[in-house]
């Protein structure tokens, strides 16, 4: 296993660790940070197989950086959504996630 | 709990086909890094990745771009009216002595480290979102300990200023002018990239 493979797989593991707990956790703001993590997998794994060849793909690379950025913008909405909800209702859960 | 156990067993055989993939995977036998390093000279850059983020790819670039300002007007557009959520305005002084004396030291620091960023990106690793993100940090810490108040997208020059940077960057690429006015338009990018990230996360002490 070379290191450009094990970074990979962490991405990997990251990426199914938060989309876990996205689907797991009821509590919104939970939801935003597993998005993140999943993000932040993505990332590490395009990184990661990105260096399997002899010099660095640069193409990778120029994706991880327009979706870190994609992902700051998103995770910023979210949380202004989520803001929104609380000073509207008070709720920090979906509906659906209240029965549990 | 039915569903925590489903989910944990749908997610761990999700991990592992994708773990199998990943080192199952061929290398490629033409890598593009090879191409690209041919072609780079075209794009204005001479770095690898701002020539495939600004010369190959510019319309990744430049869509992204357009998702940025998206957020700031979805989170412009969610949030309460004036009338039922007021700013307090200096609620209390800042008194913390660690951020009184950083201010002075890093506001200006950061500044700098951003115009080096964005001069860099040619030809190393950097370019307008490393700048712009340095920015719109030092925007925040100014919010933060009252200097100077975070961008308000509600104002109709901070509106210009940010469609200004996907407006420049929108007309060069279509003059086709995108290698030789390189620099510019990042310039014109940071700004707008900074000033759409600190609308985003405008801080406002409790």
């Amino acid at each position: 296993m070379t290191a450009a493979l094990a970074y990979a797989a962490a991405g990997i593991v990251l990426f199914c660790l938060g989309l876990y707990a996205l689907v797991a956790k009821a509590h919104l703001l939970r939801k935003i940070l597993a998005v993140n993590v999943m993000a932040s997998g993505v990332f590490l794994t395009l990184v990661g197989l990105a260096q399997r060849g002899g010099a660095p793909d640069p193409i990778p690379h120029a994706m991880v950086l327009t979706g870190i950025v994609v992902a700051v913008s998103a995770t910023a909405f979210g949380l202004a959504l989520l803001r929104r909800l609380h000073e509207a209702s008070g709720a920090d859960t979906l509906e659906e996630d209240r029965g549990e | 709990m039915i569903r925590s156990a489903v989910a944990l067993a749908a997610v761990g055989l999700l991990a592992a086909s994708l773990l199998w993939v990943a080192g199952t995977m061929p290398v490629e036998v033409a890598p593009a890094s090879a191409r690209i390093a041919e072609k780079l000279a075209g794009t204005g850059a001479s770095h690898p990745v701002t020539g495939v983020l600004l010369g190959f790819r510019a319309y990744d670039t430049l869509l992204e771009v357009a998702v940025l300002l998206l957020a700031v007007a979805g989170t412009a557009a969610a949030r309460a009216a004036p009338a039922h959520a007021p700013v307090p305005v200096r609620a209390h002084p800042v008194t913390d002595p660690a951020l009184r004396g950083l201010v002075p030291v890093l506001g200006p620091t950061m500044v700098l480290v951003a115009g080096y960023l964005l001069w860099a990106g040619t030809h190393a690793p950097g370019g307008a979102f490393q700048a712009a993100a340095v920015l719109a940090a030092a925007s925040i810490l100014l919010a933060l300990s009252d200097v100077l108040p975070a961008p308000d997208a509600d104002s109709r020059a901070v509106r210009v200023a940010l469609a200004f940077g996907l407006a420049a960057f929108l007309l060069v690429f279509h003059l086709g002018a995108l290698p030789r006015a390189l620099l510019a338009v990042e310039s014109a990018l940071t700004l707008s990239i900074a000033l759409a990230l600190a609308c985003l996360f405008g801080a406002r002490r409790p």
